[in-house]
C-alpha cells in the first residue's frame, strides 16, 4: 500500500489531471443533455492544459519564478520555469475557445431548430423525420 | 525573382489573408467571393506545382520562420511526401471550388459569403499540416481545418447541425489526444521540431511514456481519418454537408489525416519503431475489418450520399492497409508507401467524381435516394457517365485508377505473405460490384412508368458543374494509365528513399 501511496504524491500533479480528464471524458459520452456534454469536453481539454503547465515546473524543490531575466536574478541560483509548455498552452487555449464558440453555435441553431437540447430528443426527432 | 524556397508559407499565408479578403470584399459584392477563392487555389496549386519540380529535382525544401533555426523555431519542411499531397489537395480544392459556384448559389443562396470564407479557412488548414515540420504547428492546423469543417457541414442547417456536433465532439477529442501525445513527447525530448525528435527519440524506444504517446497519436488520428472502430461521425457527417463540401471531406479531409498519420510514423517515429511493435500487423487486421464492414453497411443505404460515404469507410481502409504492409514489401513498384500514396490519389479523385455527381442530382432535381433514380441516365447523360466512369472505377475495372489500386495493394499482400488480405480486397470488390451496380442499374436499366415518349428531354446540369465533373472522371481512366505506365512512379520511390522503405529498405 505504501509504495501505491509514494507512487501517487511524487507523482501528484499527473494523477489529478488524468482524473479530471477522465470526469470530462465520462461527462461527454453519459450526458444526455447537449451542453453537459461540452462542459465535458471543457473539462477534458483543460486537463491537458494542466498537465502540461505541470511539465513547465521541472525544478528542484524550492520551484522556480517566473522566467523573466533581470541583472540582479542572473548571480543567484535562479532557477525558473520552462516558458515554452506556457506559450504552447496558451495557442491550445485559443484553440479550445474557438471549438467551444463553434459548439456553442450548433447547440443554439439546434434549439431553434428542435425546440430540446436533451439528445435522445433530437435522434427521436430525426427518425420522425425519416433519415 | 521569387525563390522556391519561400512558396511553402506563402502557400499558407496567400490563404489565410485571401480568407478575410473575402469576408471584406463580400460585403462590397457578393460575387468577389467566389473570384477571389478561385485565385488565390489556382495561385496556390500553381506554387505547389512548382514546389514538387523542385522537391524532385533538387531536394528537400526547409524554411524557418521569422529566421529563427529549429529546433527552437517552427520550421517547414517540404520534401516529396508533402509535395505530392499538397499538390493533390489544392487539385481537389480547385475542382470543388469551380464546381461550388453555382451549387452554393442554388443550396445556400443567403451564406455565400461566409461559405467561401470559411472554406479558404478550410484550406489553409489543410495546406498548413502539409507543409509544416512542427509538431505542435502540426496540431494547431489541424484544429483549423477541423473548425473549419464542422461550421461547413453545418452550413446546410437543420440536420447537418447534429452532424457536425458529432464530428466536433469526436474531432474535439481525437485532437486532444493529439495534443496529449505532443506533451508526452516534450516531457522526455524537450523539442516539438520532427526532425529533431526523430533524433532523440531512438533511445528511449522502449520507455514506456513514448510507447503511450505513439497509442495516443494513433488513436487520435484515426478518429479523424474515420479508420473503422472510429468512423461513427462520417456517414452523418458527409451525407448531409453541401455537396463540394463532401468531396473537400471524403477526398481530402480524411486523407490529410492519414498524410499527418504516415508523418508521425516515419518522420517522428522511425521504421526502427515500426519495427519494434506489431503495430502494423494490428493495423493491416483492423484496416481488413473495416474495408469488408464499410462495404457491407454500404449495401444496406439507400441515400446515394450515405453509400458513398460507407464506402469512404472501407477506402480508407484500404488506405491504411496499403500503410500497414509497406514495412514488410520490398518490390520497386509496389513496395514501400507506393500502394497508399497512390490509393490516396486514386482515391481523392473518385470519391470527388461521385459525389460531385450526387451533389448534381440534388440540384437538378433533389433526388437523394438511388430509388428515385430511375431514367436519370437519359436525362443527365454527360453526369451520369461521369458517374458510371467513377464507380466502375471504384469496382476496380482496368485500366481506371482503382485497378491500379486494387492489384499493388494485392501484390503487395502476396509479397508480404498475408494471403488473407488478397481474400479481403477481391471480396471488397465483390462488394463494391454490387452496391455501386445498383445505382447504374436504376440510372440506366429502368424506365419510368410513361416515359417512353419524352425520353428525349435532357436536363443537364451548367458548363460550370459539369466541367469539374467530367475532368475528374477523365482523370480516373488518365491516371490511372500513368500509372500503369509507371511514369510518376519515381516521386513515390523519392517517398520511400527518404523514410527507408520499399527497395531503399535495410535487411
Amino acid at each position: 500500500m505504501e509504495w501505491l501511496l509514494e507512487e501517487i504524491l511524487a507523482k501528484y500533479n499527473y494523477w489529478i489531471s488524468i482524473t479530471i480528464m477522465l470526469i470530462g471524458f465520462y461527462a461527454m459520452i453519459a450526458k444526455d443533455n447537449l451542453i453537459k456534454k461540452l462542459v465535458g469536453l471543457s473539462i477534458f481539454q483543460t486537463a491537458i492544459f494542466l498537465f502540461f503547465i505541470s511539465l513547465a515546473d521541472i525544478g528542484p524543490i524550492p520551484r522556480g519564478t517566473a522566467p523573466i531575466v533581470s541583472e540582479a536574478m542572473m548571480h543567484k541560483g535562479y532557477v525558473y520555469v520552462n516558458p515554452l509548455p506556457h506559450v504552447l498552452i496558451l495557442t491550445a487555449i485559443v484553440v479550445s475557445v474557438a471549438t467551444l464558440a463553434v459548439a456553442l453555435a450548433l447547440v443554439i441553431r439546434m434549439y431553434e431548430e428542435y425546440g430540446t437540447i436533451e439528445e435522445t430528443e433530437i435522434i427521436e426527432e430525426e427518425r420522425e423525420l425519416g433519415v | 525573382m521569387l525563390s522556391v524556397e519561400h512558396l511553402p508559407v506563402l502557400i499558407v499565408v496567400i490563404s489565410l489573408l485571401s480568407a478575410f479578403t473575402i469576408f471584406i470584399a463580400g460585403w462590397l459584392n457578393k460575387r468577389f467571393c467566389w473570384f477571389i477563392s478561385f485565385a488565390t487555389i489556382l495561385v496556390q496549386l500553381v506554387m505547389a506545382v512548382f514546389i514538387l519540380h523542385h522537391v524532385l529535382t533538387v531536394g528537400t525544401i526547409h524554411y524557418w520562420l521569422g529566421g529563427w533555426s529549429p529546433p527552437w523555431g517552427i520550421e517547414y519542411v517540404v520534401d516529396a511526401l508533402n509535395a505530392y499531397v499538397l499538390v493533390i489537395l489544392l487539385f481537389l480544392a480547385l475542382i470543388c471550388v469551380t464546381y461550388s459556384k453555382r451549387s452554393i448559389a442554388h443550396e445556400l443562396p443567403y451564406k455565400i459569403v461566409p461559405f467561401y470564407t470559411v472554406y479558404q479557412l478550410l484550406v489553409t488548414g489543410l495546406c498548413g499540416v502539409t507543409v509544416t515540420g512542427d509538431i505542435f504547428n502540426m496540431y494547431v492546423f489541424i484544429e483549423i481545418f477541423s473548425l473549419s469543417a464542422y461550421a461547413l457541414i453545418a452550413s446546410r442547417g437543420k440536420i447537418a447541425l447534429k452532424a457536425s456536433f458529432t464530428y466536433l465532439v469526436l474531432g474535439s477529442i481525437g485532437a486532444c489526444f493529439f495534443l496529449l501525445g505532443i506533451g508526452f513527447l516534450y516531457s522526455v525530448t524537450g523539442t516539438l521540431n520532427m526532425h529533431d525528435l526523430s533524433l532523440l527519440l531512438p533511445p528511449l524506444y522502449g520507455n514506456k511514456i513514448v510507447l503511450t504517446a505513439f497509442g495516443f497519436f494513433t488513436v487520435g488520428l484515426s478518429i479523424k481519418m474515420a479508420l473503422f472502430p472510429l468512423h461513427t461521425w462520417l456517414p452523418d457527417a458527409h451525407s448531409f454537408a453541401p455537396s463540394e463540401i463532401s468531396a473537400m471531406l471524403s477526398g481530402i479531409i480524411i486523407e490529410v489525416s492519414t498524410y499527418a498519420f504516415i508523418r508521425v510514423c516515419f518522420s517522428v517515429y522511425t521504421l526502427n519503431f515500426i519495427k519494434l511493435l506489431p503495430i502494423f500487423d494490428i493495423l493491416c487486421w483492423i484496416a481488413a475489418l473495416g474495408i469488408i464492414i464499410g462495404s457491407v453497411l454500404a449495401i444496406a443505404q439507400y441515400n446515394l450520399k450515405r453509400m458513398l460515404a460507407y464506402s469512404s469507410v472501407s477506402q480508407m481502409g484500404y488506405i491504411m492497409l496499403a500503410v500497414g504492409l509497406s514495412t514488410s514489401t520490398h518490390h520497386a513498384l509496389w513496395g514501400g508507401l507506393n500502394p497508399a500514396l497512390m490509393h490516396i490519389l486514386n482515391h481523392a479523385l473518385m470519391k470527388g467524381c461521385l459525389f460531385l455527381v450526387a451533389g448534381a442530382f440534388i440540384y437538378k432535381a433533389d433526388l437523394w435516394n438511388i430509388t428515385d433514380f430511375t431514367g436519370l441516365g437519359r436525362k443527365m447523360p454527360y453526369t451520369c457517365a461521369a458517374f458510371v466512369l467513377a464507380a466502375i472505377s471504384m469496382i476496380g475495372v482496368p485500366p481506371t485508377v482503382g485497378f491500379v489500386s486494387k492489384l499493388y495493394i494485392i501484390l503487395a499482400s502476396l509479397e508480404a505473405g498475408k494471403f488473407i488480405f488478397v481474400a479481403v480486397m477481391l471480396l471488397s470488390s465483390l462488394l463494391n460490384l454490387v452496391y455501386f451496380w445498383r445505382v447504374i442499374e436504376m440510372l440506366y436499366m429502368r424506365r419510368e412508368e410513361g416515359e417512353e415518349h419524352s425520353s428525349s428531354s435532357k436536363n443537364e446540369i451548367p458548363l460550370s458543374m459539369l466541367i469539374p465533373v467530367l475532368t475528374l472522371a477523365s482523370l480516373c481512366i488518365i491516371v490511372g494509365v500513368l500509372w500503369l505506365t509507371e511514369i510518376p512512379i519515381p516521386i513515390l520511390d523519392q517517398v520511400n528513399a527518404l523514410f527507408g522503405l520499399g527497395r531503399y529498405a535495410t535487411p
